[in-house]
């Protein structure tokens, strides 16, 4: 499929909605972020995606705000970056200084508590319709090592609760030995 | 100075906050509760709620909690701009260097050693909110019951999103509505 022509305004926007209706936290917005910037405009690549949630996940700070740097600086360059961060704090800053006044009337009501509690079924369906497209294309590779390590990391990261720092961190020990292997030589 | 005072406490906050979201919590206490005393601990708790119920990230949506209470708009925007700080220069040094040296062939073999690690941690995100969105509890041991409107919208959206592509942004909404009318029904 084609590349998008890559334009300011549109990463803008599209930066803004994704962060004004995202519920669910940081890995919500990467598949999200996915979506638009992958599936959608074709400015990234899967790779690339995978990649800069890595960097954007080693660094301190909300995990939303750095994918939204170092998105916007990929497609395009440091004026993209400060656009697309500029873009994911403004709902935040409206939505809560909204929220603030109202606050009482917002908490106690139901069709709120409610719709809260329900939408998490729709933000389920997209991260995990964003996972089933990961995972089958790591699996595709047919690399049995790959596959493996990403049954191990899962189990590390949702089970044992391991910080993801530190599976990173592990990660990065491993590529770098086996970078003095025969898998380094072939790549 | 007050405005210099806020900026520098996000400014810790965005520099030390690893691991996002909750990882903020402890340092939000920490320094605007107890250091400062800019919040009460009721504030403190409403802060909590608020932004479980909001979408952004928990240190972006405190800020502008805290800077409103503060100094209005403005202070807002100088906490939101002391978080948001350290990231922006962290990361876009990260971003320079991963785009200059990304093709190196050591570069290469651990980038593809950590691609499968990420996707964990994304699938891991997923099934504890899956887990929530169903069975109103994250933990194994703590499951007893199934919410059966949130398994049909779940099975729906899940169709929708890989049968016809329909937009994330349609299916929260569509999810909000049609399960608050189904809550309101039966």
């Amino acid at each position: 499929m084609e590349k998008q022509k890559i334009s300011l305004v549109k990463l803008f926007f599209s930066m803004m909605t994704i962060s004004a209706f995202t519920f669910g936290g940081g890995f919500v917005i990467i598949g999200m972020m996915r979506k638009k910037f992958c599936d959608e405009l074709h400015w990234v690549t899967d790779d690339e995606v995978l990649d800069m949630t890595a960097i954007a996940q080693s660094a301190p700070g909300a995990l939303a705000v750095n994918s939204a740097v170092i998105f916007g600086y990929r497609i395009a360059g440091v004026k993209g970056s400060l656009l697309s961060t500029l873009a994911t704090v403004i709902p935040p800053i409206v939505i809560i200084s909204v929220i603030c006044m109202i606050y009482d009337a917002f908490s106690t009501n139901v069709i709120v508590q409610t719709a809260l509690q329900v939408m998490r079924a729709g933000v389920a369906a997209i991260i995990v319709d964003v996972v089933i497209d990961l995972a089958s294309n790591v699996i595709k590779t047919k690399d049995i090592l790959n596959i493996c390590l990403m049954a191990a990391a899962f189990i590390a990261t949702w089970y044992f609760k391991v910080s993801s720092i530190v599976i990173i961190l592990l990660f990065i020990a491993l590529g770098l030995a086996l970078s003095f292997t025969k898998k380094g030589k072939e790549a | 100075m007050l405005y210099l005072e806020l900026f520098l406490v996000y400014f810790q906050i965005g520099l030390f906050a690893f691991g996002g979201g909750y990882a903020a919590m402890p340092l939000i206490q920490n320094l605007v509760v107890e250091g400062k005393g800019w919040l009460s601990m009721a504030e403190y708790a409403d802060l909590t709620t608020i932004a479980e119920m909001t979408p952004g990230p928990i240190a972006v949506n405190s800020a502008t909690f805290v800077g409103q209470k503060m100094a209005g708009l403005p202070g807002a925007i100088v906490c939101t701009l002391g978080c948001i700080l350290p990231s922006l220069i962290i990361v876009l040094t990260l971003a320079y260097f991963y785009t200059k040296y990304r093709s190196l062939k050591t570069v290469k073999v651990v980038l593809g050693e950590l691609r499968p690690a990420v996707v964990a941690m994304i699938a891991g995100a997923g099934l504890t909110i899956l887990l929530l969105a169903l069975f109103g509890t994250s933990t194994l041991s703590q499951i007893n019951s199934v919410r059966w409107i949130e398994l049909l919208l779940f099975t729906g959206c899940l169709f929708l999103l890989r049968k016809f592509k329909t937009n994330p942004i349609m299916i929260i909404f569509g999810t909000a509505v049609a399960g608050t009318l189904m809550y309101m029904v039966f």
